[in-house]
């Protein structure tokens, strides 16, 4: 996994509640081996109308937007399918961090486990995001891990949670399964008392 | 297995199975999880491939099992029938990844394939108090058994199959409790979707329901298994029924159920799985059973679900904008216009199956319908059992007769036309009954619109070729 402290950049509002992982990456890519750009995919059916035009009024095909890393989304964001693929193809498509009122419970999961970082931010904060980004795409946002802080204006300064071994996982690039397999002493001991 | 509680210890079902499961806890809250069963199917190659990569074996191989559903084909049992090479991989990889690691598996010549959450439980694999996982959303359908059941990510799939754990953070609980009777013509899948309607997509994000009331008790195992199946599509991280005398009936002397004094052991586990009556609850959530009625969607989302007497809502009656907007979204989508009668909306396909409603007794439902009736002229009506063995019993029921002689189509098991990535799909502008679970843009195939509803409804719709009250109809 990618290290992670601080993010500068541009941020994608995606204003919309309830964006579902078949929009994030359609099904008809999910047999794609990983080794593939999942960029490539990433909302695919909602960037391209019918002709597979790129529709111009989708966020993610304006060149105000270009080169975000930042994506900026509304409640219960990626619920629906279990696909990683939806995170890999939004980590593939340059970004690091998604920041919503409400994620999806796997999809939240999924991103923490792929240098993608989900934030949590209260439902007045992240409207107050949307009108920053919308009015002025310009607008720099800075997410510090170290102090848990989003800043997009001398006025918008906000902390945000995130579980202590997650943000290790991030801050030094490494995966949990790491960890978890110098538990198997605590494990194999939870098997025996199971079988006794 | 199931550890007595302490003494004046108030717990929910959900507290119950959860403690009884916790290896360790980090010090930030989130715990470390005993998994009992560990389903997998051919969507979990990525997640074998990241094993692979690390050169780290299977840990616990007998509570792994495995079983090919979402890329194989519904017209034979041929893997080489499969022309796109990439989805041809899927499903071998599956079968090698099983053969290589020692996990029990059902191929696609093996007359007990079918979708993992049919087949588990035909076969006695999920079980009460277990922790359950597998790399699909709709794991929650082992929770009818009163099992902790909830679907992961490929990652998490590579992590539970290196080492038999996984951790998870604390959900909160949510109770969502049905009294009274189901109306005529009103099922288990009318009383999830209108659970939808009312809590929204996200009404349960972050908690772990637990469905209890007369309502629900009076459920059969697989009408259970269609309410728990579709706790996701509320937000819910799980549902859970507890389990009672129908549940232990439905378990005896299936292939995978513990035997002789073991079972006399596990039942008397078993018989402790329920939420004490004085089991708080995050949240809770009444409702009535003679007020839900046969509900179908209209919209792409879960949440966009009516009763079948209902019309197209108008965009300007949302409560806010982004409401309106997204009714106005949907409606273009899917070819309505306001005001509409759902009634009087024409269908090309039907599509009866998948892991919410692909049971035998969903099959009689439909067929009930179908009886004596013709699929409507210009549509194409599919019926796709759950499994080899739901296939086989209504073979020996006759129902294959009564679907194929109504004009359906009566195939091979798998998940099929619910998200097409085997190649079933609803081609664009084309309108779908369906009795699967997701009815988002795009689902059922590029530009495909889907209403999602009951076994009975999708019959109804087949052989009138628009929606309708399936209540007129029996």
């Amino acid at each position: 996994m990618e290290k992670f402290e601080t993010l500068q950049g541009v941020v994608l509002p995606l204003d919309k509640v309830n964006i579902d992982t078949d929009q994030i990456l359609p099904a008809r890519y999910l047999q794609k081996p990983r080794a593939n750009n999942f960029g490539d995919y990433l909302f695919k059916d909602v960037r391209h109308d019918g002709n597979g035009l790129l529709r111009p009024e989708f966020v993610l095909n304006q060149a105000a937007y270009v080169g975000a890393q930042i994506m900026l989304a509304n409640d219960n964001f990626g619920c629906g399918s279990s696909r990683e693929h939806a995170v890999w193809a939004i980590y593939d498509g340059g970004f690091r961090a998604v920041i919503a009122p409400s994620f999806g419970d796997i999809f939240f999961n999924n991103a923490l486990k792929n240098g993608l970082l989900p934030i949590r931010l209260a439902k007045s904060e992240v409207m107050s995001l949307f009108s920053l980004a919308q009015q002025n795409p310009e607008t720099q946002v800075v997410i510090d891990l170290v102090a848990q802080t989003v800043v997009a204006s001398p006025d918008f300064c906000v902390r945000f949670e995130i579980d202590n071994f997650s943000k290790r996982c991030f801050l030094e690039g490494i995966d949990e399964l790491g960890y978890t397999l110098s538990l198997l002493p605590q494990i194999e001991a939870f098997e025996r008392k199971q079988l006794s | 297995m199931q550890k007595t509680q302490p003494m004046g210890q108030v717990l929910t079902l959900f507290e119950k199975i959860w403690r009884s499961h916790v290896v360790m806890e980090r010090d930030d809250g989130v715990s470390l999880l005993y998994v009992d069963l560990h389903l997998v199917q051919d969507g979990s190659a990525p997640a074998f491939e990241m094993l692979h990569q690390r050169q780290i074996k299977v840990r616990v191989p007998s509570k792994t099992f495995g079983t090919p559903d979402h890329y194989i084909p519904t017209l034979g049992r041929n893997l080489s029938t499969i022309r796109d090479p990439e989805k041809r991989a899927m499903a071998k990889a599956l079968e090698d990844d099983c053969d290589k690691h020692h996990i029990p598996f059902f191929g696609l010549q093996d007359s007990r394939q079918g979708i993992i959450h049919v087949i588990a439980p035909e076969q006695g694999l999920s079980q009460p108090g277990q922790l359950i996982v597998c790399g699909d959303s709709h794991t929650g359908t082992h929770g009818a058994f009163g099992a902790l059941a909830f679907g992961i990510g490929a990652s998490e799939v590579a992590h539970v199959l290196a080492t038999q754990v996984v951790w998870q953070q604390k959900p909160l609980t949510m109770r969502i409790n049905i009294e009274g009777t189901l109306g005529k013509g009103v099922t288990a899948k009318d009383i999830i979707l209108a659970i939808i309607g009312k809590i929204g997509v996200a009404g349960a994000v972050g908690h772990a329901i637990e469905y209890t009331g007369q309502t629900i008790r009076d459920l059969s195992i697989q009408e259970r298994m269609t309410v728990c199946n579709m706790s996701i599509e509320a937000g819910g991280r799980t549902g859970m029924i507890a389990p009672d005398e129908k549940a232990f009936e439905w378990l005896k002397d299936k292939p995978f159920s513990p035997k002789g004094s073991d079972w006399e052991v596990a039942l008397k586990g078993w018989r402790n799985l329920f939420s004490d009556s004085a089991a708080v609850f995050n949240q809770v959530v009444q409702m009535r059973g003679e007020e839900i009625s046969p509900m179908v969607t209209w919209g792409n989302s879960p949440e966009d679900v009516l009763p079948i007497d209902g019309i197209v809502p108008f965009p300007a009656d949302a409560p806010n904008s982004v409401k309106r907007q997204s009714i106005e979204n949907a409606e273009a989508y899917m070819g309505l216009i306001p005001g509409q009668k759902l009634t009087e909306i024409k269908i090309d396909h039907v599509f009866i199956g998948s892991c919410t409603n692909g049971r035998i007794e969903d099959l009689r439902s439909a067929a009930a319908v179908v009886k004596d009736r013709h699929v409507a002229q210009g549509v194409q009506a599919w019926v796709v059992p759950g499994s080899g063995l739901v296939k086989r019993q209504a073979e020996q029921e006759g129902l294959d007769q009564i679907f194929m002689s109504a004009g359906f189509q009566w195939r091979e098991p798998g998940c099929s036309m619910c998200l097409g990535t085997n190649g079933d799909q609803v081609p664009a502008g084309q309108r779908c009954a369906s009795t699967s679970n997701r009815n988002f843009v795009g689902r059922q195939g590029p530009g495909s619109r889907t209403h999602l509803m009951s076994p009975a409804m999708a019959a109804a719709a087949a052989v009138t070729g628009r929606l309708t009250d399936v209540r007129n109809l029996i």
